[in-house]
């Protein structure tokens, strides 16, 4: 069924076949790199719009504290600043987890995103899930509560056995929280 | 026609990838922790699958005996990068939760299996009802798979959940759950399905 | 300390087998005989490491520089098949001895997943090992690389002890072969998850 083998033809058929499949992948990296990024910009601008409160446009800005640099949006009504979404990633229980964290000018949390996690499915993934985790932290206020789990004399209740995960969620929103004050906002404590 | 048919059919039982062939077992493991990501890999699998028999059924000829299975995988790798690019630009959730086993149908030996066995060896019509059946046969036991880990592990179906939120067998959703229950599936396929 | 965390991560509480589900194929197929497993594990731990070099030199320095990470399946897949074949090549004329030892496992290797993964996972994913979550460098890839494929091998030698306990049992029929190697499987992935959380 198959062609003898011989050296050119080896070598022809290999390299025909190689240049062929690149130019495919090259056109339909072309062609999809659009759709891709808006993709991705519309998972950032969702991520954004759930954790502020109505806004006209945001303004992608960086801060750096204590050596970490934060990516975060400022995000501006009328011209006046209503929040800032800060980009927090911590160390979970199975690996990275990033959120997208809302904070007010008056340094209120104001609601948190999950961005990506690698979390046990069923325990600390449920930080993407859990309505009563979830809720927790829409308005929550750093300067009445403590921002660590009730098991570490905080005020967040944890999710079920998934301690550290609770934890790493609570840290990042810290982190979040500090480094929006140390953008210099008018922080009232 | 009805040799085709008959090709198709013959991947969802007699030829089934999964409980008789034995192939694919990574994807089939890793994904399957609820019965839409199970449905999902499987239909990925389909994807590269029927394009990469038909485009190899039609080169086959001219391709030197020495160098086939690089050319083969060179093909295969491309439909699966297409699916890649395709799947990031229209459905990237989906494709963050298959993540790394998107890329690994490459090395699917279910795809190279029947490029090899059947595509190499038969027209472009009758390839591609191949693996259509094939295809469907690994997406059928996939989302069965994911469909018991999901009622066991997460007390949900299609993420309809029925235990209303309370916790499933938590174990099945982890990796141990995987390995049991495609084994005990598996039981069930030779007892019921399975002619000697 | 941190290249320790990263072998204890990679061997114990991410095994590669039982918690990645990468390499199951060949860990069911060659794992009947403890002698096989332990030839299987080093050609694999030779493979994983000499491709996860090769492919991360090659995505830094040629994919990244002229943007072509869209080509990263294609290019890693066609160097991890190059390579086993030169290996296969330079053992037979180095060291027929080794040769005798690894060589029928050689052409296996190239459709293990575990190979492509780890390739692939070393240069997309971020990684903590008790740091900020970071890229890996060179340096720690091939730890990494080196103590996944040991925990490859760690997985198959255990799994081909059981199993030649297994085969003198008697077992029902529907379960002979694949299904009751799956449960015990699952048994020592219970066992292994013992371990999870331990490093992150």
């Amino acid at each position: 069924m198959a062609a003898q083998s011989n050296l050119k033809n080896m070598v022809m058929v290999l390299g025909l076949t190689c240049l062929l499949c690149s130019a495919v992948l090259g056109g339909a990296y072309a062609l999809t790199k659009d759709p891709i990024d808006a993709a991705s910009k519309a998972k950032m601008d969702k991520a954004i719009g759930a954790v502020l409160p109505a806004f006209d446009e945001t303004a992608p800005e960086a801060v750096e504290v204590d050596g970490k640099t934060y990516n975060y949006y400022k995000a501006l009504k009328g011209g006046e600043t209503v929040g800032y979404a800060v980009e927090s990633t911590v160390v979970g229980f199975g690996g990275p987890l990033s959120l997208m964290v809302g904070v007010t000018p008056d340094g209120v949390v104001y609601n948190t995103s999950v961005l990506s996690h690698s979390e046990t499915p069923g325990l600390g993934a449920k930080c993407n899930t859990d309505a009563r985790f979830m809720a927790q932290w829409e308005g929550f206020n750093p300067a009445e509560k403590i921002l660590t789990v009730k098991k570490d004399g905080g005020d967040v209740d944890a999710i079920t056995a998934s301690t550290i995960t609770s934890r790493a969620y609570a840290l990042a929103v810290k982190n979040a929280v500090d480094a929006v004050k140390s953008i210099g906002g008018p922080v009232h404590e | 026609m009805s040799k085709n048919f008959r090709l198709i059919t013959d991947g969802l039982v007699k030829n089934n990838p999964t409980f008789v062939l034995l192939l694919g077992m990574c994807p089939t493991l890793a994904t399957t922790t609820s019965a839409v990501n199970g449905l999902s890999m499987g239909l990925a699998t389909l994807f590269v699958l029927v394009l990469s028999n038909v485009v190899i059924s039609l080169i086959a000829p001219v391709v030197p005996d020495k160098v086939h299975i690089p050319v083969y995988i060179v093909v295969i790798a491309t439909f699966v990068t297409l699916l890649q690019l395709l799947m990031q630009a229209f459905t990237p959730g989906m494709y963050e939760t298959l993540g790394l086993f998107i890329p690994l149908i490459v090395v699917n030996c279910i795809v190279l299996g029947r490029a090899e066995a059947f595509a190499s060896k038969n027209g472009a019509l009758a390839s591609a009802c191949d693996g259509l059946g094939v295809g469907l046969g690994f997406t059928l036991a996939l989302t069965v798979l994911g469909l018991v880990r999901e009622i066991l592990g997460s007390g949900s179906a299609f993420g309809w959940n029925f235990i209303g939120g309370r916790d499933g067998m938590l174990a099945f959703v982890m990796a141990p759950g995987a390995f049991i229950c495609l084994g005990y599936l598996m039981v069930l396929f030779n007892k019921f399905l399975k002619k000697d | 300390m941190e290249y320790f965390l990263i072998i204890i991560s990679a061997i114990f509480v991410n095994n590669i087998v039982l918690a990645q589900f990468l390499g199951i194929c060949p860990y069911l197929g060659v794992s009947n005989k403890l002698s096989t497993a332990t030839g299987m594990s080093m050609a694999v731990c030779f493979v994983i490491t000499l491709a996860t070099l090769v492919t991360y030199l090659i995505n830094k320095y040629l994919l990244v520089p002229f943007q072509l990470e869209f080509l990263q399946t294609i290019a890693f897949i066609l160097v991890i098949a190059a390579l086993v074949q030169m290996v296969e090549i330079v053992l037979k004329k180095v060291s027929p001895s080794l040769y005798q030892a690894l060589g029928i496992f050689l052409p296996l290797i190239t459709t293990n997943c575990a190979v492509l993964g780890v390739a692939i996972t070393v240069v997309t994913k971020e990684f903590t090992f008790g740091l900020p979550s970071h890229m890996l460098n060179l340096g720690e890839a091939l730890v990494y690389a080196f103590a996944t494929s040991l925990g490859y091998g760690l997985a198959m030698v255990i799994f081909a002890g059981i199993r030649e306990h297994l085969a003198m049992n008697d077992v029902p029929k529907a379960f002979k072969g694949v299904p009751i190697a799956l449960v015990s499987v699952g048994i020592l992935a219970l066992a292994f998850m013992g371990f999870s959380g331990m490093v992150k």
